[in-house]
């Protein structure tokens, strides 16, 4: 983007945050038009394809993902609210097509790709007012944002921004919540254990909410927590800095 | 045998896409350098973390640290290497009574059950250090035989300052260690130790229980 | 179908967890080793710089495979070490059993070989009347309680110092119970004195060998590698056949790399470099060398140029240490040699991936593995690529056991997955009955109940995200 901050961008929804957290990608698309971007969401999205990607039946997953790279045929940054979901499109779609016809195609898709609090910070370089009441919260890094899109501290520092805002770091911020999508269902007892270790570590903090950027982490913690009767409320961070600084 | 050899030595070469090799970067390893007087400095700070105990000497009263370090922890008896350059030195000083001189002048068949049940500590000298790591670099062999720096309980190990290297890769070039090496060398960090107790640390599981070096200040 | 024999890694590791006193070991003991790893890369400029230059190594090194083994077999010729070779583990076995036969050799000592425990030596020889005992401490402790290692550095890392202390009081003749550390180990110091002094054979792994020199390295702390390989009259050295580096000076930055990822130090205590058995004028070292080279299925995983990233590994164990599983469910639950993440990429690869289904499934994929691999092995990416390989056996590859793992329901499942995704007005369909009755699925349906044994029922919104954006368009405020 050379500096120069792109004047429309796509918002793939992804399809945990399109049937569990609608309110969080609505919340995203306000925080890429308060900056000042047009949003543009094109009909037809389903799934980024990772399920099958994952499990090892990839002609199933290129057969879904075709269809949605033809969804974003201008050449506009693609933003998604989900690290998982990002990494897919940008890191393993290449791999996915590796050899195929339509491999340049998808990699110049690939390249367009943005998790949405990369693209506040590293492009749109947003500035935020907290109008909000004070409140702790803590940061769970998903394990594919970090670890395959390369977020260096993005949603951190967003929430640095907030004045009301004390962030209590986990002890095992970048220890995996056990999600891993089949494996919690493959492997419900050694998932199980993840997750359970990860709300304690929440809980000890002493914050009121679990922020994350990824749908699947998201759904993990919150089912967990809720099956524990806990206080601690789970949020996308779209969500959750949206709340705090809209105009009321 | 040679049936397994040529079968496996086919299939890899079978398989060989020899692509390009990969270039090798070796600016992270050049930049660990250090001026030669900081070297013994920081050599000692590595080893006595791991429990290395140092007595300092100069070039020529080294001999008698050794005498009197002997004195006052009552060692029976050291073992030296007689034929060896610091054990000929370390003979032709050590006065007689106290502390025994014990030559390793036989092979180990005929001295097994004494090295193992009878010697108190054994003497050797290094050929150099290493800055980084806090190691000692050893060549054993006919004048130092092998086992007199792992199987008595102390091991008091000579190591002029002046022959301290920054790094193990330095040192292996420098001595040209990669173009031939003897049936045995070694680089010894501390006295032996083990943590497969509950990560608990503890020392002389196998080898030395103690390890003393006698640093000895020969810069300029 | 499922592949016949397929070991479940679900129901060990299920057992695993119901241990508190094993997590707490793992859990303590794992928190610890990630610590100290990371005091020791404190520049993360000097550690990429220094896993790159490694990764490079080993790769150049598998580039030019059977060139370096040939040439570190001509070396070591030169310096008096026999090579022999082996394409399986029995092959292996028998070679080691003739050695020492030839020589009446009754009692051999060993240092900790991890491919020894590959090719189940111990069993084997004890079989044929000679006794293997394992001489590295941690070694020493599981082998004296019938146990295999949980950890490929830290054999005994399972235990605790009570156990051991039980364990000790009741195994070794005239030991009193203690639980304290340097007393324990003082124990098994003199026993195991007396072994090395009257061994007739003595054992030992490889951690690096070098072509050009003809040299074996060997890696500890303490010392009873030095033991095994200095004091019997024959070392019998065996190594897998990628172990093989092509100059010494390759082997500084590994060694460098190897002990940091491992343990957090910067140094082992010895550093053993062996060029051959007892020189002219020398009083002591074996009289003989052997050095053993075992397949074992390597060459296999060689011939493929993605799976053979495998082979660069240096065996350091910073993937299990850092792997979230591992940390729960320790090693043995893998029922594998090598456990944790780089267990999950090569026993499937070793054994079959249709009989190692359910283990390759056992990673979130989370990826602290391949971030901390010293030779940025894609572990991650190779388990996809075996699951991939598990259940299609079109894939062109030589992957043993392809395809065994597929079943009719998962391939049913994914068709109709895909069916659906790839269609967006079936797909619109299907949101709109979750949104309005993904509520009534009962907590009990398969997968669901998987999902719902540690957490609630997830409830779809009321109205999807892009029901919203048909209806609403993208918001204004």
């Amino acid at each position: 983007m050379n500096g120069t901050k792109p004047k429309r961008v796509y918002f793939y929804g992804t399809c945990l945050v399109d049937l569990f957290f609608p309110d969080a990608g609505m919340a995203g698309i306000q925080l890429l038009r308060r900056a000042g971007v047009e949003v543009v969401f094109p009909e037809g999205q389903t799934c980024c394809g990772q399920p099958a990607f994952n499990c090892g039946y990839w002609e199933e997953a290129r057969d879904v993902a075709r269809t949605q790279v033809a969804l974003f045929p201008e050449d506009l940054p693609v933003i998604l609210p989900s690290g998982s979901c990002a990494g897919m499109m940008k890191v393993h779609y290449p791999e996915l097509f590796h050899g195929q016809p339509e491999e340049a195609k998808v990699r110049a898709f690939s390249a367009r790709v943005y998790e949405l609090t990369q693209f506040l910070v590293d492009v749109l370089d947003v500035k935020l007012q907290d109008l909000g009441e004070p409140v702790k919260v803590t940061w769970h890094s998903s394990c594919h944002a970090v670890r395959d899109l390369g977020l260096k501290g993005e949603p951190q520092s967003l929430i640095g921004q907030l004045s009301n805002v004390e962030l209590a770091p986990l002890t095992r911020e970048y220890e995996c919540c056990g999600f891993g999508g089949t494996f919690s269902v493959r492997h419900p007892e050694v998932s199980g254990a993840m997750v359970a270790d990860k709300i304690a570590d929440a809980t000890a903090t002493g914050a009121s909410v679990v922020l994350s950027t990824d749908g699947g982490c998201l759904m993990n913690v919150n089912g967990a927590l809720e099956a524990k009767n806990g206080k601690l409320k789970v949020q996308h961070i779209a969500e959750f800095l949206w709340e705090r600084t809209r105009a009321r | 045998m040679s049936d397994a050899r040529n079968a496996i030595l086919g299939r890899l070469r079978a398989s060989g896409e020899s692509g390009d090799l990969p270039a090798l970067d070796t600016a992270v390893l050049e930049r660990r350098q250090w001026p030669a007087a900081q070297r013994p400095a920081l050599l000692r700070k590595g080893m006595e973390a791991v429990h290395t105990e140092f007595l300092e000497a100069t070039p020529n009263d080294w001999p008698a640290v050794i005498r009197a370090f002997c004195e006052r922890e009552g060692l029976k008896n050291l073992l030296y290497g007689p034929a060896s350059e610091a054990g000929a030195a370390l003979a032709a000083a050590w006065p007689a009574g106290g502390t025994e001189l014990k030559p390793y002048d036989r092979p180990i068949e005929a001295f097994k059950d004494e090295l193992f049940h009878g010697v108190d500590g054994g003497f050797t000298g290094t050929i150099g250090g290493v800055a980084e790591t806090g190691s000692l670099l050893l060549l054993p062999g006919p004048a130092e035989p092998r086992l007199m720096s792992l199987v008595p309980p102390i091991h008091i190990a000579l190591l002029r300052a002046s022959t301290i290297h920054d790094t193990f890769w330095s040192a292996v070039k420098t001595l040209g260690w990669g173009r031939a090496l003897p049936p045995n060398a070694l680089m010894i960090s501390g006295p032996s130790k083990t943590a497969d107790i509950e990560q608990t640390l503890a020392y002389g599981v196998h080898g030395p229980k103690r390890l003393i070096v006698v640093l000895v200040n020969d810069l300029a | 179908m499922h592949a016949e024999n397929e070991i479940h890694f679900r129901d060990a590791a299920a057992k695993a967890l119901l241990d508190p006193q094993l997590r707490a070991n793992f859990r303590r003991a794992m928190d610890g080793l990630i610590a100290k790893r990371r005091a020791q890369f404190p520049d993360p400029r000097d550690l990429q710089d220094l896993r790159d230059l490694s990764t490079a190594i080993r790769s150049r090194s598998l580039l030019c495979l059977p060139e370096l083994l040939e040439q570190l077999e001509a070396s070591c010729a030169k310096n008096g070490i026999k090579v022999h070779w082996a394409e399986t583990c029995e092959q292996a076995n028998e070679l080691i059993l003739g050695l020492l036969q030839a020589r009446g050799a009754k009692t051999m000592v060993k240092g900790k070989s991890m491919v020894s425990e590959e090719m189940h030596l111990n069993a084997f020889l004890e079989k044929h009347g000679i006794e293997a005992l394992e001489s590295d401490l941690g070694e020493y402790i599981i082998q004296q309680d019938g146990e295999t290692p949980s950890h490929i550095i830290m054999p005994a890392i399972h235990k605790n110092k009570d156990q051991i202390a039980r364990q000790f009081a009741q195994k070794i003749k005239d030991a009193k119970y203690t639980e304290d550390v340097d007393e324990l180990t003082a124990m098994a110091r003199k026993v195991l004195r007396e072994k090395f002094l009257n061994a007739d054979a003595g054992l030992s792994g490889v951690n690096f060998a070098v072509a050009e020199t003809g040299t074996l390295c060997l890696v500890e702390n303490e010392g009873n590698g030095r033991m095994s390989t200095h004091v019997p009259p024959i070392h019998i050295a065996v190594m897998g056949l990628e172990k093989v580096v092509a100059r010494l000076e390759d082997v500084a930055p590994l060694y460098a790399i190897l002990t940091r990822s491992a343990t957090g130090q910067p140094v082992s205590t010895y550093f053993n470099l062996i060029t051959g058995p007892r020189g002219e004028g020398e009083k002591d070292g074996p009289q003989e060398v052997h050095l053993v080279i075992l397949d074992n299925g390597r060459s296999r995983i060689y011939a493929d140029p993605q799976l053979r990233a495998t082979l660069r590994c240096i065996r350091c164990g910073a993937c299990m240490n850092h792997c979230p599983v591992y940390t729960r469910v320790g090693g043995h639950a893998y029922e594998a040699i090598y456990p944790g993440p780089i267990g999950k990429i090569l026993t499937p690869q070793m054994e079959g991936v249709g009989v190692r289904h359910d283990l390759i499934h056992g990673s979130s994929l989370c990826g602290a593995c391949g971030e901390v691999c010293p030779v940025e092995i894609p572990i991650p990416e190779i388990l996809v690529r075996l699951r991939r390989e598990a259940t299609h056996e079109d894939m062109g590859s030589n992957v043993a056991g392809k395809g065994t793992g597929r079943t009719a329901t998962e391939d049913w499942a994914w068709r109709l997955w895909a069916g659906v995704s790839k269609r967006p007005g079936l797909y619109r369909i299907a949101t709109w009955f979750a949104t309005r009755f993904g509520k009534a699925l009962p907590a009990s349906a398969p997968l669901i109940k998987n999902w719902t044994q540690s957490r609630t029922k997830p409830v779809p919104a009321r109205r999807s995200l892009s029901e919203r954006m048909r209806t609403e368009g993208v918001p204004h405020e």
